[in-house]
């Protein structure tokens, strides 16, 4: 493909979105009170609608029929190149709240980057998306400092989410192939710069939160490459069930 | 270059203000500002909105209404979608925001006071019942997107919120 490297890119970018986007809706019904349960699927809608912004643009690009839908709900569990922090289960609201936490002071950092690209259709997705993300941002880092301040259960629940969570951060700032091409052509953010802010502004609002920030230095990797956790084929049936049940279905 | 002034023929505004936001229906979309150009070319109208946000399930069916209501005036019509430049609240007209008043949405803020009200707990967002400013956050999301839960502490009425998004 012609601009295999844009195409790649995009799906990096997108898949993030999508998959927590995913595991944001499984509150749906679900969570801890009407007031959260409608804000954590206020974010999935959000995040699916960023995930259509990208989608819509990398089929633009593939050029060879393949719609937004296809993107998003036809591909092999290897073709998805999310990080493997999203993916992680909704193991309790501790977990669901750091997981969003951690992943959008990056996201936030990114995309005020992203904005200064010159590929003007992703600059223009970027201005659309950081706003919505500052407020993502604001809600998940209000609720990392309520709980690790709050009561002793609470705050002993949201160290150990942050605990397993922190495994997962260091692969936010590694560089794929597509990557340093799209970095190099000043289309792509150098994930790399965003490292040092990001350890610096999560530790602060941890300290906020009277939480200790875990100093252990074992990462887990893989899913930019399509290797990912057990739990992503789980979130994958769920996605694609409709469309491989019954091709080519619309609302 | 990019502008952010709407371009939208004369002869199209009536009929485009026929069309509403179908989850705020006291809301044109000329109020709401979504629409940024209007044309006539070779009989064809090409209208380009701008959503409000990016999962706005809205938008789809504002686009259909769109095409519809400008079929009904004899015309054909190309639907865009364009993001840049990105939909802001500003762009909300005074009479929207009568509209959303009087619908029972408190309008958007400035930027600053937004995040005082929605980070520091300041009471300054106005009931749409009783207009006491004695009023709390209650969720930072609230039943769209576009919006945020609120509670009057004086006439206890709940409300939404219309966030500030620039």
């Amino acid at each position: 493909m012609k601009n295999g490297n844009l195409y790649n890119y995009i799906l990096g970018i997108a898949d993030n979105s999508l998959i927590l986007g995913q595991r944001m809706g499984e509150l749906c019904g679900h969570g801890p009170s009407l007031e959260t349960d409608i804000a954590c699927t206020n974010i999935s809608l959000d995040l699916f609608g960023q995930v259509r912004s990208y989608f819509q643009y990398a089929s633009k690009i593939a050029g060879d029929g393949r719609t937004e839908d296809d993107i998003a709900m036809l591909r092999k569990e290897r073709d998805y190149k999310n990080v493997l922090l999203v993916e992680q289960p909704n193991t309790d609201f501790a977990y669901t709240l750091g997981r969003q936490f951690l992943f959008d002071v990056y996201h936030l950092a990114f995309l005020k980057e992203l904005q200064k690209s010159t590929d003007l259709t992703l600059s223009a997705i970027a201005n659309k998306c950081v706003k919505e993300v500052s407020y993502h941002e604001r809600f998940s880092s209000d609720w990392v400092k309520r709980l690790g301040d709050g009561t002793d259960e609470s705050k002993e629940k949201m160290q150990t989410a942050i605990n397993d969570l922190w495994t997962y951060t260091d692969e936010l700032f590694h560089q794929t192939e597509a990557d340093k091409t799209m970095v190099a052509e000043g289309i792509g953010v150098d994930v790399t710069k965003l490292k040092d802010s990001y350890y610096r502004e999560v530790s602060q609002i941890l300290e906020e939160a009277t939480l200790q920030v875990p100093e252990s230095k074992y990462f887990q990797k893989g899913g930019k490459q399509g290797i990912h956790t057990e739990h992503l084929g789980y979130i994958l049936a769920e996605l694609q069930y409709m469309q491989r049940a019954y091709p080519n279905m619309e609302w | 270059m990019i502008s952010t002034e709407q371009n939208i023929d004369k002869r199209l505004i009536a009929i485009l203000e026929q069309v509403s936001d179908p989850e705020i229906p006291v809301l044109s979309i000329m109020d709401m500002g979504v629409v940024r150009s209007a044309v006539i070319e070779d009989d064809i109208v090409n209208v380009e909105i701008t959503p409000t946000y990016s999962g706005c399930p809205a938008m789809d069916v504002i686009g259909d209404d769109i095409k519809k209501a400008l079929k009904d005036a004899g015309y054909q019509s190309n639907i865009d979608l364009i993001l840049h430049p990105a939909w802001t609240t500003d762009w909300i007209t005074p009479r929207g925001r009568k509209a959303l008043e009087d619908y029972g949405i408190a309008a958007p803020l400035d930027a600053e006071a937004d995040k005082d009200v929605l980070l520091n707990g300041k009471r300054i967002v106005k009931c749409t019942n009783c207009g006491s400013q004695n009023t709390r956050l209650v969720s930072q999301f609230g039943s769209t997107a576009c919006k945020a839960q609120f509670q009057c502490d004086d006439c206890q009425e709940p409300f939404d919120y219309f966030k500030c998004l620039k």
